[in-house]
């Protein structure tokens, strides 16, 4: 048995998830789903079993739906990772230009390769499809906030900030 | 001429008191108290706005579609699940002035009759999720949204979706299936959602952008709207540039100027980056075929190729493209096509759904093909195979994703199959980095 009773949204955020199901109509709580899958992630940092169990439970939908669910959807870390994920765009325009390069660089600095977490668990390095960010290339994405125009001396910078 | 951006660079436009100082809000005004539904919609079918998103269907005749049996809700629902590669025009937007898109909700939420709307933003644009939940609380703030808007007795309530990762749903029926908490398998159609959509109620799902472009139709009218542009592309259109270009970004442009000028003249692109030259062009999104400097240039003709519907898709998939989403994609000749194909055909093989064989098994062989030839390991045959893959995709499928994913490589072995030989026959050389075929005589050949 799994013990899912460590596993709670605080106080707030369960809230949160209370006035999300209110955006649809009555029964329809399943498209909730989403989001609400975004909010434990950012809890936990990754969505494991007890995780989806947990949202499948607020939702009162069978557990099979949120795993089916989170395992279409590449947003959701179905492992654990770092505390930092650098998710970059690996498609055409970002690689037109010079993203191939500056992503080399950016797992050389971090000495992993894409979907690796560093020793220390401080990064975890991600291949994404296009980001929607093309005229801004190459970018990439750590949580919400986007990064552009990345050139390695930008990436030296982000990596060194965020070693702090 | 702009519509949709000419405030778009006023310090706090963000939010609604700098937004309504530049006029906005006026047609929610207008629409919600001096015009009827029908008569909003009759605007919006006279302006001749065509869908922004890709396909190009005229936005009036999709909503005039729209059942209304009586006691049944009915939705609108807005696609900002921008995906296409090369695309980024609704990201822009939403981020630097989300009360366009707001305003556009609510005056196409009352021409529709719905009184629940909803925005459906690819998950990776939480920020942009952020900022637009804020717009939207500020409109609720001031009577612009909820019970009985500005005392005319229509209510809507308006909420924003992420979604999870996953170009797929962009397509309507996905995206439908998504914000009911499913996994964005395509939906068979009939029915369409205008008849069974979210909830299996009826639902119109329109682009960003489309959207947006309702408020101003509503504020001077459809028929201004149709004097911009020429025949059948009318109004104004956000190009998403990118590549090798001096000045990459969003611009909107009235449809109409030539291509040349949009590459080249300084009001645009202002041309090519520093000591290169113009090889190819991705004119609407990853999806559509890619041309070679003279025909994105010209068309077969020997016409000067425009920036319309009509003028790209000139000559049809032999010798044009698409304006689709309008994600153009520029290359300079330091570009090797086949690389760039290759990132196009990894991209559709995951994003496939996986529903249909043709296209889940199919973008996986031309991706895995692809490979081979880039990597130095392509056979002779592998460009015919490659055709053939297309060609059984093409048609063969739920939703246009397997079309998508077809077109761009079919395009690719049409116009440089000369790239794609040199690369099975000289491995040793097409692999070293930064290498390049140089085709003699082309006007990117130096």
């Amino acid at each position: 048995m799994v013990n899912t009773q460590t596993i709670q949204f605080p106080a707030d955020t369960l809230e949160l998830v209370h006035k999300i199901i209110k955006r649809y109509p009555e029964g329809k709580q399943k498209s909730a789903l989403l989001p609400i899958l975004h909010l434990a992630q950012a809890e936990w940092r990754w969505c494991s079993p007890e995780v989806m169990d947990y949202v499948a439970g607020l939702l009162n939908i069978k557990p099979v739906e949120v795993y089916e669910v989170a395992t279409f959807y590449t947003m959701f870390h179905l492992e654990p990772v770092g505390e930092h994920v650098i998710e970059y765009c690996r498609t055409g325009p970002c690689c037109l230009m010079g993203g191939v390069d500056v992503y080399d660089h950016l797992k050389k600095k971090l000495g992993i390769e894409t979907g690796e977490t560093t020793p220390d668990g401080k990064f975890t390095v991600k291949e994404v499809e296009c980001l929607a960010a093309c005229g801004w290339g190459p970018v990439f994405q750590i949580r919400e906030k986007y990064y552009m125009n990345l050139t390695n001396e930008k990436v030296d910078e982000i990596i060194e900030e965020l070693s702090k | 001429m702009k519509i949709l951006t000419e405030h778009i660079n006023v310090p706090g436009i963000e939010t609604i008191d700098v937004f309504r100082k530049h006029g906005g809000y006026s047609a929610v005004e207008k629409a919600l108290k001096k015009m009827t539904p029908d008569e909003v919609t009759e605007e919006v079918k006279k302006s001749g706005l065509r869908g922004r998103g890709g396909a190009g269907f005229p936005v009036g005749m999709k909503w005039s579609f729209l059942a209304k049996p009586e006691g049944v809700p009915r939705y609108l629902v807005c696609n900002a699940d921008e995906s296409e590669p090369g695309t980024f025009k609704d990201h822009y937007l939403m981020w630097k002035s989300p009360h366009t898109l707001i305003e556009g909700m609510i005056v196409s939420s009352y021409a529709l009759g719905a009184n629940t709307s909803y925005i459906y933003v690819r998950g990776e644009l939480m920020y942009v999720v952020n900022i637009l939940e804020k717009a939207i609380q500020e409109c609720y703030d001031k009577g612009l949204l909820g019970k009985n808007i500005l005392g005319s007795g229509y209510d809507l309530d308006l909420f924003v979706q992420p979604g999870g990762g996953a170009y797929i749903c962009g397509e309507e029926t996905a995206l439908l299936e998504s914000l009911e908490g499913k996994r964005g398998n395509p939906r068979n159609k009939p029915p369409f959602p205008a008849v069974k959509g979210l909830w299996q109620s009826p639902t119109v799902v329109n682009n960003v952008e489309s959207i947006a472009a309702t408020s101003w139709i509503v504020n001077n009218g459809g028929e201004e709207y149709a004097k911009i542009g020429i025949g059948r592309s009318t109004g104004t259109k956000l190009i998403s540039a990118s590549g090798h270009l001096r000045k990459p970004g969003v611009y909107e442009i009235p449809l109409g100027i030539t291509v040349e000028d949009f590459i080249y003249a300084d009001e645009w692109c202002g041309g090519i980056r520093e000591g290169h030259k113009l090889k190819a062009v991705v004119a609407g999104g990853s999806s559509v075929p890619i041309l070679p400097a003279e025909l994105i240039l010209k068309t077969a003709n020997g016409e000067n190729r425009l920036m319309t519907y009509e003028s790209l898709s000139d000559g049809g998939f032999a010798t044009g493209t698409m304006l689709g989403s309008g994600g153009f994609v520029v290359m300079d000749e330091t570009t090797c096509i086949v690389h760039n194909t290759l990132t196009f055909g990894q991209f559709y093989h995951h994003e496939s759904c996986g529903q249909c064989s043709p296209c889940r098994e199919g973008t996986g062989w031309m991706d895995k093909v692809l490979h081979r030839i880039e990597h130095g390991k392509g056979r002779e045959e592998d460009i015919d195979l490659l055709v053939d893959v297309a060609k059984k995709i093409e048609g063969n499928t739920i939703c246009p994703l397997g079309d998508a994913a077809a077109w761009p490589v079919a395009a690719a072995i049409r116009h440089f199959r000369d790239e794609f030989e040199w690369h099975i026959r000289h491995p040793e050389k097409a692999t070293q980095k930064g290498a390049v075929f140089m085709r003699e005589g082309a006007s990117w050949t130096k």
